[in-house]
């Protein structure tokens, strides 16, 4: 594990938590701790905006948080200067400041009472700008408008697409007999609940499309596999077969789910149509057959079985054929998730009686344990790749954790009092 | 490490949540957007009503009132200690055509969760198959896995984990 050059805090977060009050809906918010951070930072400095105070307090406030909690830069002061997109700044300034990059902007009046966010983005070295953009946008929209400016500001500097506008889905148990669904930004913001039940919800999967959510649910009595499209709250069963129905995972085309059903005996991966037809089995042994996952190119499933005695992970071809071990270090080895780029293999391995995250490159098939705690589960990538959230336990409850490729930047993110598992970082949003 | 103070009123907001009526509507009105990004339609699932059952199923003094068979650790054969538990209640599914039984398989809560419910079904399986052989059919039988999602004992360490390493058997109404 690497050690952590730099630890953060930042108590900006509280104000945060506070203002968050204004939009909370009445359940949970994540709150959002980082414990690690990369040991070379850019230095920005995002101007206070031109236009609205208050609304520009709002979006440089979402964008300076957002690019703070990623672990690649570090927030230079800007107090007491307001810049618009249309000055030319002071680099001199700023240089002496220490900003590499600045960013500045305004908030202005659009029609129908809509407002719009410019922005312009400089390298403060060459004295250049390096881009810029506008939004229309509104006053309940303004952290979304913070998130896409941080997500470009993030692009421009780092080469990579920034995850700030997407979402994570991630399930609360808020009670004995209550579990929540919850739908977030990925700063955990303005979370809204999907789904309330009495029983247990587990492996929400998330179309690549980011509007619909498969899911686990335990509602009646046994597992159940359930396409839930978000934005109607239209639920269809896609596997609810004799015997149990659990992990689903999408085809990278949306159009089909991998699932696990034991209406044959013992646990075997199909693939089935999104509406639930078609069930096709592709593993035929007696042993357990679980947790698939697709490659990126739709190719080839990943997924644990314990045919050689232990739980590894094993890869096949969407046909079922071509069986090939994958895992091989350790007694206990499972839930395989393949990065965006297909390079690397996030799962969780146990080592020295704890369960940790790890990655594999699959190209030299070198591990790497990326944490030393003891319940790791579930592991999730950005959709950038940078990132891995899991969920894991801090004093007795579920937290999830987000881990950079490297192991070098973590962030925690928790609900006060709640009981938190089960994360999927959803799609890009397009 | 410190962890953040959340502010007493964010915590009060939290705690309020919890009285959200619950009811058995499979689609709820959407909620609305807060801060941009898609909307998500809240949805509160339905619930499963129990039955009665005849009274030698639940008396105490009935061994058909019992309905646990215990695991150990990383095993799915069923001791010798409850063939007659199994017995008993693949006697009374042999003379009781009309009844149905739900197996569900559990496990404790260490490893993966989906990995746990496949172990919960072997479990499920090894009590079905054992029902079977004693002459129940297969159409009264369904074997199903909760996994590590419904442990009996919350607690953790062995104590707790040899309560979970469990199947139970629940009759029609009972599921």
């Amino acid at each position: 594990m690497s050690g952590f050059a730099i630890k953060l805090r930042f108590l900006r977060l509280l104000a945060l938590a506070a203002f968050a009050l204004l939009l909370t809906p009445a359940h949970g918010q994540l709150t959002v701790e980082i414990t690690g951070a990369g040991a070379n930072r850019i230095p920005v400095a995002i101007a206070e905006f031109g236009g609205d105070a208050a609304s520009s307090r709002i979006v440089t406030s979402v964008i300076r948080a957002d690019l703070e909690r990623s672990g690649l830069f570090r927030m230079v002061d800007s107090s007491g200067v307001a810049l618009t997109e249309a000055t030319s700044p002071a680099f001199g300034d700023w240089k002496s400041r220490g900003a590499d990059a600045l960013a500045a902007g305004s908030i202005g009046a659009s029609d129908n009472g809509r407002q719009e966010a410019r922005f312009r983005l400089y390298d403060v070295n060459k004295q250049a700008a390096l881009g810029g953009s506008a939004f229309v946008t509104s006053k309940t929209m303004l952290r979304a408008a913070g998130h896409r400016i941080a997500d470009i500001i993030y692009e421009k500097l780092t080469g990579e697409p920034g995850v700030f506008s997407t979402r994570v889905a991630y399930v609360v148990r808020a009670g004995a007999a209550r579990y929540e669904l919850h739908i977030a930004d990925a700063d955990g913001q303005n979370a809204q609940v999907a789904l309330i039940s009495r029983e247990p919800i587990i492996s929400p999967s998330w179309s690549p499309d980011g509007g619909r959510l498969a899911y686990v649910s335990f509602e009646n009595k046994k597992p159940v596999v359930y396409v839930h499209s978000l934005a109607s709250g239209k639920r269809v069963v896609v596997a609810n077969f004799k015997g149990s129905n659990s992990a689903p995972a999408w085809s990278p085309d949306s159009r089909r789910l991998a699932v696990v059903l034991s209406k044959d005996g013992g646990s075997q991966i199909f693939l089935v149509n999104a509406d639930g037809s078609g069930a096709q089995r592709l593993t035929t042994d007696t042993a357990i057959n679980t947790e698939p996952n697709f490659s990126p190119d739709g190719q080839h499933l990943y997924f644990t079985s314990d045919r050689g005695g232990s739980p590894q992970i094993y890869r096949m071809n969407i046909g079922g054929g071509d069986v090939q071990r994958v895992s091989f270090e350790g007694t206990y080895n499972v839930s395989p998730r393949i990065s965006p780029d297909g390079k690397s293999m996030a799962f969780i391995s146990r080592r020295d009686g704890g369960f940790r995250l790890s990655v594999m490159d699959l190209a030299s098939r070198q591990v790497q344990v990326l944490t030393d705690s003891n319940k790791d589960e579930s592991p999730t990538f950005s959709p950038n790749g940078r990132m891995v959230l899991i969920a894991t336990e801090m004093g007795g409850r579920g937290v999830l954790s987000a881990v950079s490729l490297d192991g070098r930047i973590k962030q925690r993110l928790s609900i006060p009092a709640g009981d938190v598992r089960e994360p999927a970082w959803g799609p890009f949003n397009r | 490490m410190k962890r953040l103070v959340i502010p007493a009123a964010l915590a009060l907001l939290i705690a309020a949540c919890s009285s959200t009526p619950e009811g058995g509507d499979q689609s709820g009105a959407p909620v609305e957007s807060r801060a941009g990004g898609p909307s998500v339609a809240t949805v509160t699932t339905g619930g499963v009503d129990g039955g009665r059952l005849p009274a030698v199923l639940t008396d105490p003094k009935s061994i058909l009132s019992k309905r646990s068979v215990y695991f150990d650790y990383d095993s799915y054969e069923v001791k010798a200690e409850y063939k007659d538990l199994v017995t008993a209640h693949a006697k009374f599914l042999t003379e009781n055509r009309q009844f149905r039984m739900l197996i569900q398989g559990n496990t404790d809560e260490r490893g993966s969760r989906e990995y746990n419910l496949a172990l919960g079904q072997k479990r499920a399986d090894a009590i079905k198959k054992m029902m079977a052989l004693l002459g129940a059919r297969e159409d009264q039988l369904e074997a199903v896995s909760l996994g590590e999602e419904k442990p009996k004992n919350e607690g953790q360490g062995e104590a707790a984990w040899a309560e979970n390493r469990r199947g139970d058997m629940l009759y029609s109404g009972e599921f």
